[in-house]
């Protein structure tokens, strides 16, 4: 295998891969029409939360076990991996929606008031019960992008604007490998930057509410991300007024001190699914799709590019594939 | 079999297509319950350039009958203006019409609802409108034109069942040959098989389903209980009375002891 092999797209899924490669010794360039991770990438707007058992709430089993492989796999190429766990909040009169997503859920202990003033300072006296998360994570996604592409670069992988021109290639082009793969659909995120001064988490907190579900992953500096809406459209533009209402008033709800915090950025974008929301490899010829990680980036591309290598390496068929034919 | 605008339907159980797990699970829900309407909400999901397409086609190929709605719409304007987008996207007359007037409870807004409604019918649309149990309220929908009624069990994904059933059952015997469809508060099979004991021609449920553990299992369960219901309802039941009336008599029988 000397051979190098083409990466189509510098996002997540583009760069894990080729990261895994690269560690493996396999010679990769990679076609990227942006100069640096950036806005161009679904990825870009990800909350960077590696909660794997927080999304078995509504992911399929897969997604939970795989997830659990990320955190490691983070660290390991020298991201800043803070594992404080995740905690799980319900105002007053949603308290049923707890019981629900812990029966729906392993991997978490019932804390009471004191537990969470504990854990969370600033949410005490707020809530008088949560769940806690111990052995989930965060990262920060922009950093681990440029800390990937960083690294890459400093391996000597080639990493140009060129469209691929044959050979073996891996498509990680995320919804715009529409053309290719056309059972993939877009499912629109919106999601707010804001820095505040007075509110310290230490860890994602997730607020459950039947209508405005929400997350709020602490960036540090006082900065904290706001997710995520989930919309059936493949629209990549257009952060509604709607939408960021429901994301800033849920954060209010949280706590009232983010009413006083600053707005950095609305983002927006659509991240790319199959029907059943888990990601897939397809092998067709000398191309391989990894795609359809739908909001589950950085949780699972690191298990997916796994699998990939292991496809290319050693010629074992990945659990995440569901089609296979042609020479690779 | 049960009509709407003329158009027969296979099963008395409507189903919505918000909040599955994915769209996978969605169909399998439809599939494992053969729920024949699915509604559709189009206003968030149209975007600028009808960008919602690909979740619409998986809509499409479920092979069931499509009643797009206006979810989410708060005045007549929105709600017309959605109906419009909906009959072009979906190819359909019908329109399930929902004219949000309190946030809290999301009931309807009963003057904007016939109002939107008149406009709709008038312009061809088949409208299938969510109201209240309220015998005006649906008097003056079918004089706007309305030839269906969707009066609401309780408020939106409550889950509450049947919270006024001396008003559903008024409203029921108020217009015995209105097609009628309990839409909204369902949160248990039972409640359906309630609902279709009293008469009411099917129900439509979204969050009961979608939101379960199991939601193919769980749309299932609602389909069993709504033909439950159903057969209940044209076996003619018994009247309920106070004292007890044995099943076998006592008087002559055997002493056998």
């Amino acid at each position: 295998m000397t051979e190098r092999i083409t990466i189509h797209g510098g996002g997540i899924v583009g760069l894990c891969v080729a990261t895994e490669l690269t560690a493996r010794g396999v010679p990769v360039r990679i076609c990227e029409k942006g100069e640096a991770p950036g806005p161009q990438a679904c990825s870009w707007w990800a909350a960077g939360m590696l909660a794997p058992f927080c999304e078995g709430e509504s992911a399929e089993e897969p997604v939970v076990r795989l997830g659990q492989e990320a955190a490691g796999w983070w660290e390991r190429h020298g991201v800043k991996v803070v594992r404080n766990g995740s905690l799980v909040v319900a105002l007053g009169r949603d308290r049923r929606e707890l019981a629900r997503f812990a029966r729906r859920t392993e991997g978490h202990r019932h804390v009471n008031a004191q537990d969470i003033a504990d854990l969370e300072p600033d949410l005490g006296g707020r809530f008088g019960e949560a769940l806690m998360f111990d052995s989930e994570a965060h990262i920060t996604p922009r950093a681990a992008l440029a800390q990937l592409w960083d690294g890459l670069q400093a391996r000597d992988v080639e990493i140009s604007d060129d469209q691929p021109s044959g050979g073996r290639i891996i498509d990680c082009r995320g919804l715009a490998a529409q053309d290719q793969l056309t059972d993939l659909r877009g499912v629109k995120g919106e999601m707010v930057i804001l820095r505040s001064t007075e509110v310290k988490l230490h860890r994602p907190v997730r607020l459950l509410h039947p209508r405005f579900p929400l997350y709020v992953v602490p960036r540090g500096d006082g900065v904290f991300m706001l997710g995520a809406t989930q919309i059936e459209s493949g629209e990549r533009t257009r952060p509604t007024v709607r939408s960021t209402l429901e994301l800033l008033t849920a954060a209010f709800a949280l706590h009232p001190a983010f009413g006083e915090a600053e707005i950095l950025e609305i983002g927006v974008d659509a991240r790319p699914a199959f029907a059943d929301n888990m990601p897939r490899i397809r092998h067709r010829g000398q191309t391989i799709f990894v795609n359809g990680m739908f909001r589950h980036g950085y949780l699972l591309a690191p298990a997916m590019a796994r699998q990939v290598a292991e496809f290319v390496c050693d010629d074992i068929k990945p659990e995440m594939m569901d089609e296979d034919h042609g020479e690779w | 079999m049960v009509k709407f605008y003329g158009t027969e339907v296979s099963s008395r159980l409507m189903l919505g297509t918000a909040q599955y797990p994915s769209p996978a699970i969605l169909a399998d829900a439809f599939k494992q319950s053969g729920a024949g309407i699915a509604t559709v909400s189009v206003r968030r999901e149209a975007g600028g350039d009808k960008a919602g397409s690909a979740f619409w086609d998986l809509i499409k190929d479920l092979g069931v009958a499509v009643l797009p709605n206006t979810a989410g719409c708060h005045s007549v304007r929105e709600a017309v203006t959605t109906a419009h987008m909906a009959r072009e996207l979906f190819d359909t007359n019908w329109i399930k019409l929902e004219v949000i007037g309190h946030m809290d409870t999301l009931q309807p807004d009963p003057f904007a609802l016939v109002e939107a409604a008149k406009i709709l019918c008038d312009d061809g649309f088949q409208v299938f409108p969510y109201t209240t149990e309220d015998l005006i309220l649906g008097e003056r929908l079918l004089h706007a034109g309305c030839e269906v009624l969707m009066p609401w069990g309780a408020p939106i994904g409550s889950g509450l069942g049947l919270s006024n059933i001396y008003g559903l059952r008024s409203i029921r015997a108020q217009f015995p040959d209105v097609p009628m469809v309990i839409d909204a508060g369902l949160g248990l099979p039972s409640q359906a098989a309630a609902a279709m004991e009293l008469g009411f021609d099917a129900v439509l449920l979204n969050t009961a389903v979608a939101k379960a553990g199991d939601p193919a299992q769980m749309a299932q369960g609602f389909a069993q209980a709504v033909e439950a219901g159903r057969m209940a309802y044209e076996a003619d039941p018994m009247e309920p009375r106070d004292m007890a009336a044995p099943s076998t008599p006592v008087i002559g029988k055997a002493f056998l002891e």
